[in-house]
């Protein structure tokens, strides 16, 4: 009986990778083709973002960044289309800006299909000044003159000629930063808009990062986190809308049961194989 | 148009997937095709957004200041020859000061002293102050793992001990987080095939 247990714990350990490949492509194809439509609970972290975004004023105008490529776009992209749809059911106008280069066609998409939604034109219930370079000194731009470092929106109207831009210039004229980032400009965000010039920030990032910026969020530098596909899908739930990250929840779930499965059973072989025999206590 | 754009993204996207089976030449021609394609369009984008009202139209402008950062990137470029190597140098010298005056003293701020201070904030109520002292025991335990000036006491080893198992826990979830990350980007792009290519899912 242990001779067939171990060849069936050998056999197991040296299945071929693409047999696990497989297995993940249906684990993700037949939840989206036959959802079953899992609940969705959102995390204190996310509720606190949404509640930092309900407690501005109405008609605020608001500053988002949204630094984001296409490689990436898979988790921040429905994060801004449900952040954008948040802000313009408040009537808030935000002011967009991109530090990232391939950005702008992406929130340009985004604009469109949350403008749609909510009923919101250009330049009249937001503004889309385009992609800026330089990072860290284009958000130290920020600080004192918008208009400046952005003489043009995204379309080539003058930001001075547009009525939103007519009253704000500088990070002190918003009650409210959203940075929806996936690289270290949310750092930079915290260190100059948040710690220098204290203004309220709300941050999606990646889930790969989001573990980063708890800290943050502990000490107050920052209002709300929401991360990753997963906390795209919380706040589309809190908004009350159906989007890309709420409909690839249960490809989600059922693909992390996938992986956890894998997980215990490469761990079971590898003990009752001995495979580990010699790779332990070097650093115990 | 958009038909072509969703095949042409559909094809590369499965030239891409291709890989998964093992390297061939359909995944060589997505990446390089991927390369190229980036390299040439951050060179536009820089050029219209950069260079070009930045240097061009403001010297043109009579504004001959934007000549001196234009020269310190050009200097940037003495790396490419021996001869002028040292040029780039001052170029790079120029752009750390920069960089340390505008970095350091909001890195200290933003986080040391307030992570520092949440660190060590008086305790909240119920599981508040649990949290709170998990923090500060986590935030002291790392500290200790990481300390190597002295040789290590009895008591040193022990809370460094504690500090490997905190930074195992933050490594666990850490990883956790990514495996859900690139879960994601499966995900979006099996939407993509089966909702915009194959028109098997419902219009999003």
């Amino acid at each position: 009986m242990a001779g067939v247990n171990g060849s069936f714990w050998q056999r197991l350990l040296g299945i071929d990778r693409r047999w696990i490949f497989v297995l993940i492509g249906l684990g993700t194809i037949i939840p989206l083709l036959r959802p079953i439509n899992l609940p969705v609970a959102a995390s204190p972290r996310v509720r606190a973002a949404y509640a930092a975004i309900e407690a501005v004023p109405e008609g605020s105008i608001i500053l988002m960044s949204l630094d984001y490529e296409p490689d990436i776009m898979a988790e921040l992209q429905p994060m801004s289309i449900a952040v954008l749809r948040h802000c313009f059911r408040r009537n808030l106008k935000p002011v967009i800006l991109t530090l990232y280069p391939a950005g702008p066609g992406l929130i340009e998409r985004a604009l469109e299909v949350a403008g749609a939604a909510e009923g919101k034109q250009r330049n009249t219930d937001y503004v889309f000044l385009g992609y800026k370079s330089g990072n860290q000194a284009a958000i130290l731009g920020l600080g004192d003159n918008i208009r400046g470092l952005f003489p043009r929106d995204f379309w080539g109207t003058s930001t001075d000629s547009l009525a939103i831009m007519q009253k704000v210039n500088a990070f002190a004229d918003f009650p409210l930063l959203i940075n929806l980032s996936g690289s270290a400009i949310a750092d930079y965000y915290i260190r100059i808009a948040s710690s220098r010039y204290h203004v309220p920030m709300v941050l999606g990032s990646t889930a790969v990062m989001a573990t980063d910026y708890y800290p943050y969020l502990s000490s107050g530098q920052i209002q709300g986190l929401i991360g990753g596909m997963k906390g795209a899908a919380e706040y589309e739930r809190l908004v009350g809308i159906t989007g890309d990250a709420r409909r690839g929840m249960d490809a989600q779930s059922l693909v992390h049961v996938i992986i956890v499965i894998l997980v215990i059973l490469g761990n079971v072989a590898a003990f009752a194989t001995g495979a580990l025999r010699g790779r332990t206590g070097g650093n115990s | 148009m958009q038909i072509l754009e969703i095949w042409v993204a559909s094809l590369l996207t499965l030239c891409v997937f291709t890989f998964l089976y093992r390297d061939n030449p359909l995944y060589r021609f997505a990446e390089h095709l991927f390369v190229g394609v980036s390299a040439g369009y951050l060179l536009a984008v820089q050029y219209q957004n950069v260079l070009r009202p930045n240097v061009i139209e403001k010297v043109a402008g009579g504004n001959l200041m934007p000549l001196i950062p234009a020269a310190l990137g050009l200097m940037i470029l003495g790396r490419l020859a021996k001869r002028t190597h040292g040029l780039s140098q001052w170029a790079l010298a120029f752009y750390v000061g920069i960089y340390s005056g505008i970095a350091v003293p909001s890195y200290l701020q933003a986080q040391i002293f307030a992570q520092l201070a949440d660190a060590v904030k008086p305790f909240g109520a119920g599981w508040a102050a649990i949290n709170s002292a998990l923090v500060l025991i986590g935030f002291l335990a790392v500290i200790a793992y990481f300390y190597f000036t002295a040789p290590q006491n009895r008591v040193h080893k022990a809370a460094a001990r504690v500090g490997i198992w905190f930074l195992m826990v933050a490594f666990g979830a850490s990883f956790g987080y990514t495996v859900m990350a690139r879960v994601s980007l499966l995900i979006a792009r099996v939407q993509f095939l089966l909702r915009d290519w194959m028109d098997f899912l419902a219009p999003a």
